[in-house]
């Protein structure tokens, strides 16, 4: 018989899951796991390189911390949260998975996230397609002039880039300006027969933030906040998300 | 919206969507609401490089759509409309996807003839306006 009890690996260091409790509120719950499986059982995530939500928690909590940042996992988890409404603990994985993004050096996050943050961070627009306010102004300009002719019953459409005071601050997916421009109009249309004041910005029209997929928390802040102080200093009241 | 406001808010869509299309043509899927499964657009998955997984993901959302035997489906957001699109083709089922605002402009007669990109064949030629501005 043993004398005395047996010490299991090396001293605890700082493992992952703790940094992540200590960022989020109540902890995220993570610690409160009933191992019930019924996150795993409804994410759509589940089998994909072997990982499902309750075992990629439960590695976070044995401080399997290498072997979380070799998988590939934390990039094909939407972070739906749908684990967390089934969750009888609200057991707060998603952010588990953001923060697991983080560890990871930026560069060798994946290239396409990486690329259209970067692209983002490329001038004030904030798209993803790193198109610039001046080529946003001109295609805005261009496709609402030709339907104001074509379709007269909109002659008096509008489609403003910084309309000061207006109620509405509208952003925009890219990919409708630079490859299908004429998807804008029936947005537009609504919001004109509805009556409502609303603008784009020169800044941070870009609807998508690829920062904050990459896990970029420094520049996925400085793209809201240019959006957000874009709309502010227009004295818009309401931010509408088209994303 | 949902995930913001909780599904007391999404009823409104909902509200919009059977004006829109008329009650009875109205099909939600199963599960729906906060039971609802993501498509796997989301998170940054479209542009992550692992496509086979991303579609891999969407299965269980392309089989969702089939089994409620609608023509069409109705994406909230950008992101979703270019997953369960290539979903559509990709499991060979081929409904439409389309944006709401396709359908509300369809509906209210002032849909041109080049903001049809994602209508079906069935509805392409319909209530088309201005017809001449066919580009
Ligand atoms: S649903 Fe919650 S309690 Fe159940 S296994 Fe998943 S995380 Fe644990
Ligand atoms: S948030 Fe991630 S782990 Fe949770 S259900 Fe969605 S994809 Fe699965």
């Amino acid at each position: 018989m043993a004398e005395e009890a047996i010490k299991l690996g090396r001293e605890k260091k700082s493992i992952f899951i703790d940094k992540v409790k200590e960022l989020i509120p109540d902890g995220g719950n993570l610690n409160l796991c009933l191992t019930c499986g019924a996150c795993s059982s409804g994410c759509p995530a589940t089998g994909l390189e072997g990982m499902d939500p309750r075992k990629f928690l439960r590695m976070a909590a044995l401080g399997l911390d290498e072997e979380i940042v070799a998988s590939n996992w934390p990039w094909m988890c939407t972070m739906c949260q749908r684990c967390v409404y089934v969750c009888p603990m609200k057991i707060d994985i998603p952010q588990l998975v953001f923060n697991a993004r983080t560890l990871r050096p930026r560069e060798e996050r994946p290239k396409g996230i990486l690329g259209s943050c970067d692209m983002a961070l490329r001038n004030d627009s904030g798209s993803a397609m790193g198109t610039s306010p001046e080529d946003f102004d001109f295609v805005v300009g261009d496709v609402l002039e030709e339907y104001q002719e074509s379709q007269p019953e909109f002659a008096d459409m509008q489609a403003p880039i910084d309309k000061q005071g207006a109620e509405f601050f509208l952003n925009q997916n890219s990919r409708e300006p630079v490859t299908e421009p004429d998807e804008m109009v029936p947005l537009w249309k609504i919001l004109h027969l509805a009556g409502a004041d609303w603008t784009y910005g020169s800044k941070g029209w870009g609807g998508e933030n690829y920062c904050l997929f990459l896990a970029d928390n420094e520049s996925w802040e400085k793209l809201t906040r240019n959006t957000a102080g874009q709309a502010s200093a227009l004295g818009c009241t309401t931010y509408l998300n088209t994303e | 919206m949902r995930k913001s406001y909780g599904d007391p808010i999404a009823e409104d869509l909902r509200y919009v969507v059977k004006s829109v299309v008329g009650e009875e043509n109205f099909i939600d899927m199963i599960p729906n609401r906060s039971n609802n499964y993501c498509c796997g657009g989301g998170g940054g998955f479209l542009q992550s490089g692992y496509k086979e997984q991303r579609l891999e993901y969407g299965r269980l959302k392309d089989a969702q759509i089939k089994a409620t035997g609608a023509d069409y489906c109705i994406a909230g957001c950008h992101n979703c409309h270019a997953q369960i699109h290539e979903l559509s083709e990709h499991y060979g089922s081929n409904y439409p996807v389309v944006h709401m605002w396709t359908l509300i402009c369809l509906s209210l007669g002032i849909l041109g003839p080049n903001e049809r990109e994602y209508l079906g064949d069935d509805l392409k030629e319909v209530l088309v306006f201005h017809p001449e501005s066919a580009m």
